[in-house]
């Protein structure tokens, strides 16, 4: 029983069928990798398992559970967190702020008892700060803590909303290109921390990515996407030399 | 019988007053599509622009006509004044901001038209050439100012639909409203569009008061029609022309037969209570379209 | 510069960042409470009016600037809880227990206006409570049975246990005492879950969605906070008037509360505070000014709006950070001297962003 199953997925917006009929697994502790050329149906996947879009049929099972139609925002408390590929952070908010709404998922405590600030309501925060504490000391944002997110550099933030969903304690890691924007120096960060999230936290990990060296670092198995379809699958070098792939990326 | 022809009564009237609420309704669009501003002191152009053409055409006795398309040309390019000087050092700003600055504008148009001799707090009409006078259609009793203001603003609309559709100007205002950047991009002079939207957005202004100067008259308050004519764009979405169109004529109409045929008190909410049910029903306007964020 | 070295996760989360703020709050306190000893009636019910407005500001800040919902109708929540307040205390409810539920009757009708705003943004909703307001403006000169319409309504002085609150002092220190407590509550928001969850709708709908904080639930609560706070606010306006009608709660009103908010700082409970003292300042001011100036124009009745009308635009052109901005500013300013970069503020401008997606 793998972790996490789409099955016959698919969604038209108007006449176009952007997602069409794709099925794949992940199995626990692996990291998966979507690839294809733009426009291929990658994000919108991701919309589609983080209930930001309603598929139009097919079904997205994870851990057990049918999740086609839960509402999106109970996704994160059953696991699943989630980064975007042109940064969604909360820019008016200090780093601290954004990691600790990363806990948010994990919040129990009720309107009332927040406005008086309980002592349940302080221990609970505590509780929280030491989690983000762990997420700060993981990507080593000791230094930024304090810092407003909209005078961060891009990859910092990038960084930062990493942690964010990280601070989330997911089973499941979508991470929607997580190395664009950054320079040769920040993508090797980025696959070690990939690779530390696989090995060290046990999180599997689910993501789209278009620099394939790094795809070939860290991915245990890549599936290839073209025109909403699923046109290959396999470990990093078959899915690369697939003929369909390549045909997909030099066009023909 | 009877009956019937009063509902037709009131629903010319209401159209009347409707179009008027459609132009001003237009000027917010205007704005809004371009520049993302909500326009809050689009009733006060309105006002400036009626007080310009009294004082044309009654204070220096000009022609109508003439004194109406001076008033025009005037406010308009007051309008563009307007953008040039305050708006556009607020780009980039929160939208927030940016509404405050048009609500201070206009309380300091208002309080500057109250305070210039000969125009003050009084209220003046202008004669127009229809005024008084009153045509029978199928037994309708129908007074021409309420016709030339429908028959006005459908030449406006016209108008301003060939220049959006076919003028090398009004396209480059469709590609700015569309996408700023990519229009920028592509040689436009956004900026100089902008004051160039913020300067029609005011003539439609002045327009439209000169069309309601007969029906209502001319007063520092009139452009407290402005927050009338707020429902007309909601309603058709916002970033809609015919939506604003439509919209004002529905505010208009809704506002003449509720005023007719209910108590007291219900003319002054009846658009507001349209507006609610629309919003709720439909939350992106009659017209409007639901855009997402892409992420 | 004062650097503070921290050394527990609780320093974080404390009211108080370090123990210079809680000396200079305390003061400000004790100053507050000594306050009525020096100074005069007219005075003291300038201070009270920057109470009502500063609890108010709270509330609105709460919505627009924390959750980034725009309202237009603060009025009406305004009114809903001054007429609330009227009523029941003439129908002989206790002031302890009528000051509550004026709160909390705002507060539900700002669910009910809230609901139909979970589907709306920017400014759709805008418009929206405004036709709202308008619509609580008409029904509150129209409901003669209840409200006595246009005539308006007497409300009865504060009784607490038998005693009557009647003096101005009395209602200083009744409006200070729910104005800490408000203050109290809205920074405990802030700190906790239900605060960042509002923060992170503001700034990104999606992302906070993702992130498992409902929208609907979360918004619907900021509403309902938000018009409860207001509606407090609202009733203890009405005690400060003695006498209300509808004309004192027009759309002009929700407008001072934005300006409130905006000129003040969006985004902190300092601008909301600062503010009030602006809003209830500046008529003072402008009346002022008109000494100096020459009769014609001091005489003109349009003057005071326009002097208001003057100050939004300039503020907003120099200064759209508000006061609390100004403020930061110069306390960096002096803590960093002469170290002190003037862009150190300087918002990145930028062409495409649009609000018009959320």
């Amino acid at each position: 029983m793998s972790l996490f199953a789409v099955e016959q997925l698919g969604i038209s917006f108007g006449g176009l069928r952007a997602v069409d009929q794709i099925s794949f697994e992940v199995e626990a502790g692996e990291v998966f990798t979507i690839i294809g050329p733009n426009g291929a149906g990658k994000t919108t996947t991701f919309n589609l398992v983080s209930r930001i879009y309603d598929p139009t049929d097919g079904r997205i099972t994870f851990d057990g559970e049918d999740i086609t139609r839960v509402p999106p925002h109970r996704i994160a408390g059953m696991g699943i967190a989630r980064t975007f590929q042109n940064i969604e952070l909360f820019d008016n908010a200090t780093v601290l702020a954004n990691l600790l709404l990363g806990r948010h998922a994990h919040a129990s405590t009720g309107v009332v008892s927040n406005m008086l600030f309980l002592p349940h309501v302080r221990r609970a925060e505590i509780a929280h700060r030491e989690k983000v504490e762990e997420v700060i000391d993981f990507l080593d944002l000791q230094a930024y803590r304090e810092t407003l997110v909209s005078g961060l550099p891009y990859g910092v933030r990038k960084v930062v909303e990493l942690g964010r969903a990280l601070a989330s304690e997911p089973k499941l890691l979508l991470l929607d290109e997580p190395s664009s924007g950054l320079n040769t120096e920040e993508t090797d960060d980025m696959a070690f921390w990939i690779g530390d999230i696989q090995k060290d936290l046990g999180i599997t990990v689910l993501m789209i990515e278009h620099d394939m060296n790094l795809v070939g670092r860290v991915s245990d198995r890549v599936l290839a996407l073209n025109y909403g379809r699923a046109i290959a699958m396999g470990t990093p070098d078959e899915v690369q030399s697939h003929p369909e792939v390549v045909k997909a990326y030099l066009g023909g | 019988m009877e009956g019937l022809q009063q509902f037709a009564q009131q629903v010319v009237s209401g159209t009347a007053i409707g179009c008027v609420y459609a132009l001003v309704a237009l000027g917010f669009v205007l704005i809004y599509k371009a520049t993302e501003v909500v326009n809050f002191a689009q009733g006060e152009l309105m006002m400036i622009g009626a007080f310009l053409a009294y004082t044309l055409i009654v204070i220096f006795g000009f022609n109508f006509w003439i004194g109406a398309a001076i008033a025009i040309v005037f406010t308009a390019l007051f309008g563009a004044g307007v953008e040039r000087v305050v708006m556009r050092p607020m780009v980039g700003q929160p939208v927030f901001a940016i509404i405050m600055v048009t609500i201070g504008l206009g309380f300091l148009a208002r309080s500057i038209v109250s305070m210039i001799p000969g125009w003050g707090v009084d209220t003046y009409s202008i004669e127009t050439p229809f005024y008084g006078k009153v045509v029978e259609v199928g037994g309708l009793v129908l007074s021409q100012d309420h016709m030339a203001v429908i028959v006005l603003t459908m030449a406006l609309v016209a108008v301003l639909y060939l220049f959006f559709r076919y003028t090398r100007l009004g396209v480059a205002m469709q590609a700015t409203s569309q996408n700023q950047l990519a229009a920028y991009y592509m040689g436009i002079p956004v900026k100089t569009v902008f004051s160039m939207i913020w300067g029609i957005s005011a003539g439609v202004a002045a327009f439209a008061g000169l069309l309601l100067a007969p029906i209502a008259f001319v007063h520092v308050n009139m452009g407290f029609l402005g927050i009338r004519a707020f429902p007309a764009a909601v309603l058709g979405g916002f970033g809609s022309i015919p939506g604003a169109i439509v919209g004002g004529l529905i505010i208009g109409i809704v506002e003449a037969l509720a005023g007719f045929y209910l108590p007291e008190g219900f003319k002054d909410v009846a658009p507001y209570v349209i507006l609610l049910i629309v919003l709720i029903v439909k939350p992106e306007g009659l017209f409007g379209t639901t855009t997402r964020k892409k992420v | 510069m004062r650097f503070i070295f921290k050394t527990d996760y609780n320093q974080d989360i404390r009211l108080f960042k370090h123990g210079g703020a809680v000396f200079w709050y305390a003061l400000l306190i004790v100053a507050l409470i000594a306050a009525p000893l020096v100074l005069d009636r007219y005075l003291m019910s300038q201070a009270t009016f920057v109470f009502i407005y500063a609890i108010a500001g709270i509330g609105l800040m709460l919505l627009s600037g924390y959750t980034g919902q725009i309202s237009l109708g603060h009025a009406a929540f305004f009114a809903v809880g001054s007429y609330t307040e009227a009523i029941l205390l003439e129908k002989g409810f206790p002031f302890l227990l009528s000051l509550p539920i004026s709160g909390l009757l705002a507060g539900a009708v700002g669910v009910v206006i809230g609901l139909p705003a979970l589907r709306l943004a920017g400014i759709y909703l805008a418009i929206a409570t405004l036709a709202f307001a308008f619509i609580v403006e008409e029904i509150l000169a129209r409901w003669e049975s209840v409200t006595n319409g246009t005539l308006g309504m007497l409300v009865e002085p504060i009784n607490i246990f038998g005693v009557e609150l009647f003096r101005e002092w009395h209602l200083y220190y009744v409006c200070l005492a729910v104005l800490v407590l408000v203050v109290l509550g809205a920074v405990n928001l802030l700190r906790s879950p239900t605060g960042r969850a509002m923060i992170a709708i503001r700034d990104s709908e999606i992302a906070a969605q993702s992130m498992g904080v409902n929208l609907a639930k979360y918004k619907t609560i900021a509403f309902a906070i938000s018009a409860a706070v207001t509606g407090l606010a609202g009733a203890l306006y009405a005690h400060r008037l003695g006498y209300i009608s509808p004309e004192a709660y027009t759309i002009l009103l929700s407008v001072e509360f934005l300006l409130l908010i905006v000129v003040g700082g969006l985004g902190s409970i300092h601008g909301a505070v600062f503010g009030a003292i602006f809003v209830i300042v500046l008529p003072q001011i402008v009346s002022i000014l008109k000494g100096y100036m020459p009769s014609q124009i001091a005489e003109q009745t349009g003057i005071d709006a326009g002097i208001f009308g003057l100050v939004i635009v300039l503020f907003m052109l120099y200064e759209p950070l508000g006061l609390y901005g100004r403020w930061v500013k110069i306390k960096l300013y002096f803590s960093t001297f002469p170290m002190y970069r003037k862009a150190t503020f300087k918002r990145q401008k930028s062409y495409t962003k649009t609000e018009r997606l959320r």
